[in-house]
């Protein structure tokens, strides 16, 4: 049986992944995969830490998480179809008419 | 002692989320994102939570999955390939990686924390997911409709994001 620790140490080398595709990456849609690895890695903690504590908290918060990643993808998804359709491109460091 | 079905999963979700951030062709990073959800959905079954584990396989790999596919599949093709990225760039970005994970990870090993928490077979029983179904009706009620909304606002939003206008002013003429 695993300990607790095993389960942090795996949602760390995630969010570790997870901040290495956002520095690293300049595709809008790999970032999106990044921020979505980031957000499963803290619903793993979440999880973890209610089944430890035993307390049904961490598993309602780990559903609205999922819920809010869902949304959040829907709006970031339709962002970077505007954005392809306005500059035919979808590397973050062409989209500079907002830069100031 | 550890589990081996955890140390499979382990090596599932990582390796597939570094499959997802590091292929060339964006549509198979999609799926593999959507294997490594599948891998943070047997932890939860391995957590006792498989209401939480239906959910994230029905959210994450039913809806999430397929969007991105869709959108990949919507973007063309060129561009997915044009993005270059310097070496030096990448060589900060995994240094960085590996100062957070040790750092971070060793912060979490000195501080003690797990010899305090207690081992999973304790012998306390699983949640029961009535019990979630109980909180989520009666004390994060508000929450729960506030979340409704924001779903709602975001599918809202969506929609008109997406919405072309010159093409309707095209239509509006020829009609």
């Amino acid at each position: 049986m695993s300990e607790l620790i095993d389960f942090v140490i795996v949602s760390l080398v995630l969010v570790a992944i997870g901040i290495y595709g956002l520095v690293v990456k300049r595709n809008a849609i790999r970032m999106i995969f990044a921020i979505e690895i980031i957000a499963n890695a803290a619903n793993l903690n979440l999880v973890a830490f209610s089944r430890n504590l035993h307390n049904a908290q961490g598993q309602l918060f780990a559903l609205f998480s999922i819920a809010i990643a869902a949304a959040e993808v829907a709006v970031g998804l339709g962002i970077i179809i505007i954005a392809y359709r306005l500059y035919k491109e979808i590397d973050v460091e062409e989209l500079r008419s907002m830069r100031g | 002692m550890v589990d081996p079905i955890f140390v499979g999963l382990a090596v599932l979700t990582i390796g597939s989320a570094i499959v997802s951030l590091e292929t060339r062709e964006l549509i198979y990073g999609a799926v593999a994102l959507a294997i490594s959800m599948m891998g943070i959905a047997g932890f939860f079954l391995l957590l006792d939570s498989p209401f939480v584990a239906m959910f994230q396989i029905a959210v994450y790999v039913g809806a999430v999955a397929v969007l991105v596919i869709f959108t990949v599949m919507l973007v063309r093709t060129q561009a997915l390939f044009s993005t270059k990225e310097d070496k030096g760039r990448k060589a900060g970005g995994i240094v960085l990686m590996l100062i957070f994970i040790g750092g971070t990870g060793t912060i979490f090993l000195v501080s003690g924390f797990n010899g305090q928490t207690k081992s999973f077979n304790s012998g306390a029983p699983p949640i029961d997911f009535t019990a979630i179904g109980k909180l989520m009706l009666t004390y994060y009620a508000p929450a729960l409709v506030v979340l409704a909304l924001t779903l709602a606002g975001s599918i809202i939003a969506a929609l008109s994001l997406a919405r072309r206008e010159d093409l309707e002013q095209k239509n509006e003429r020829i009609n």
